[in-house]
């Protein structure tokens, strides 16, 4: 199948006034349509650095990343969503009015955004909260928000950096549960970093687990379920203690 | 729960009389500094000629809005306040900005700034008139040079301190430098800038005064020096009083507008 995004052979090196750091090291893998990526490892590997990159927000220092079969240019960014770890919600701005920043900026507010706007909104529980402002939303609400504001911009890829990691921990299987379930009905390619083991299984098809810095892929696991279940249902079926275990050794060995 | 609603009332109530004493102690010391100023004056305890008193005062403003047009004075010093605090305002949302964009530009300028900031203003205002001549330009420039430095400042330094994951919110957005600058520094700062704006207007009158004193032939500060020079303090002490209601108003006007604005906001 055709990959939508391809990375191959990419370094990354930070520089601060006392050095250069190697933060990625060699990194390659492909993503097709409709994939959704998990990519664990341990805190300061690199994987928000890693989004970073492919978001166009910083240019690897050695190799190349591929959008479509193509070299990445500028312009492709914009089809590529960037969900942060915060919801970073303005609190001057009513909900749908934070929802329709993305489309401001990228001067796309017309007829037909704004009814997919209202449309999104209304499937994901929010329309009754449109003109409310931030604060006085859960937080898992917010995320969700957060999620709609990328969404309206019909991303072809969407990049999630930790998105439920503000959450406190039953918030966060609810919201990861309802995310993964929202991109998946979307459709959408998606590539989640995180940290938290549990939630790349239960969300991923694929998991790449990076070493300690710099960044390197140890190995690659597909994941397979024995039927159609969503994230919160993975959980508690019986391959995901063989999955955890699996990707919790190849930790471990990475000392 | 009837227990706990009398509690509420006795609150509210401790809360009310607290309030009350309060403002009944501010009218006091009004009422027994204008009645010990009005009797000491009458008695000779002091000089009416050097301190004036309340009634004194009274006939001397009404004397005044009939033969020397005092309304033309305070009018003269307000729009002078006025003018320079718009000015004020708008070169400072106009110079942080630039500061902002360019972090070239703002390290450069950032000793030269601190130096101009620290610098007593009034020292200036001499050089001004020579420079500017003795007119009303020259006072507005006056008014300006008190509050501008200190207000780009700290416009300055709260737009620094903008959550850089905001920015990066914008650029994952698909958004520039200006799209930050519209949807994120300015939007968000409103708050800040109202309340440099209340610093602001106080500033500026302190700095019209100054550019009265020293160049004006009209105007409350004016009013003041000549008073002093040919010894009718009566205007003098007129002038301040009536300072001091300016002052009062025009703080009161752009709160005011600062409590509309959250107002709006939290709406």
């Amino acid at each position: 199948m055709q990959s939508i995004l391809e990375l191959s052979n990419i370094d990354y090196y930070y520089h601060t006034v006392s050095g250069e750091t190697k933060a990625l090291s060699n990194i390659s893998f492909s993503v097709t349509p409709g994939e959704f990526v998990a990519i664990v490892g341990p805190s300061g590997c690199g994987k928000s650095t890693l989004l970073s990159l492919i978001a166009g927000l910083l240019t690897p220092s050695n190799g190349e990343i591929s959008y479509h079969e193509h070299p990445i240019a500028p312009e492709d960014t914009r089809q590529i969503g960037y969900m942060l770890q915060k919801d970073h919600l303005l609190e001057w701005r009513t909900i749908k009015k934070n929802v329709l920043l993305g489309l401001e900026i990228q001067k796309k507010l017309t007829v037909d955004t704004l009814s997919y706007v209202e449309q999104l909104l209304d499937t994901y529980g929010l329309s009754s909260f449109a003109d409310k402002h931030p604060s006085e939303l859960s937080g898992g609400m917010r995320q969700r928000a957060a999620l709609i504001r990328t969404l309206v911009l019909k991303p072809d890829l969407l990049l999630l950096d930790e998105p439920f990691s503000a959450l406190d921990y039953q918030t966060r299987l609810n919201v990861s549960n309802d995310i993964g379930n929202i991109i998946r009905k979307e459709h959408k390619t998606a590539i989640l970093v995180t940290h938290d083991l549990s939630e790349a299984i239960s969300m991923g098809d694929r998991i790449i687990v990076l070493s300690s810095r710099p960044g390197r892929i140890r190995r690659i696991i597909p994941i397979q379920f024995s039927q159609e279940l969503t994230p919160m249902e993975k959980r508690n079926a019986s391959e995901f203690k063989h999955y955890f275990n699996m990707i919790w050794k190849e930790f471990e060995r990475n000392g | 729960m009837v227990e706990q609603s009398q509690a509420q009332a006795l609150y509210i109530k401790d809360l009310k009389r607290h309030k009350r004493k309060v403002r009944f102690f501010r009218i006091l010391i009004l009422v027994i500094f204008l009645a010990q100023w009005e009797i000491t004056a009458a008695f000779h305890i002091v000089d009416p000629f050097i301190f004036s008193s309340p009634s004194r005062l009274i006939h001397c403003c009404y004397d005044m809005l009939l033969h020397n047009s005092l309304l033309y004075h305070i009018g003269i010093t307000l729009f002078e306040t006025l003018v320079s605090f718009f000015l004020v305002t708008l070169f400072t949302i106009l110079i942080a900005t630039i500061l902002w964009l360019s972090k070239g530009i703002s390290e450069t300028l950032d000793p030269y700034l601190v130096v101009l900031n620290s610098l007593p203003k009034s020292a200036l205002a001499p050089l001004l008139i020579v420079w500017l001549g003795g007119n009303y330009k020259t006072i507005i420039v006056t008014g300006m040079s008190v509050a501008i430095f200190g207000s780009i400042l700290s416009l300055y330094t709260t737009f620094l301190t903008m959550d850089a994951d905001k920015l990066l919110l914008i650029r994952t957005l698909g958004g520039t430098k200006k799209d930050v600058l519209f949807k994120i520094l300015i939007p968000g700062n409103i708050p800040v800038i109202l309340s440099i704006m209340k610093v602001n207007i106080g500033l500026c009158l302190v700095g019209v005064i100054i550019g009265e004193f020293i160049a004006a032939k009209k105007g409350l500060g004016y009013l003041i020096i000549y008073g002093s020079q040919v010894f009718k303090l009566d205007w003098v002490i007129l002038s301040i009083l009536i300072l001091c209601i300016i002052a009062m108003t025009l703080y009161q006007l752009t709160s005011s507008i600062e409590n509309k604005y959250v107002k709006m906001r939290n709406h």
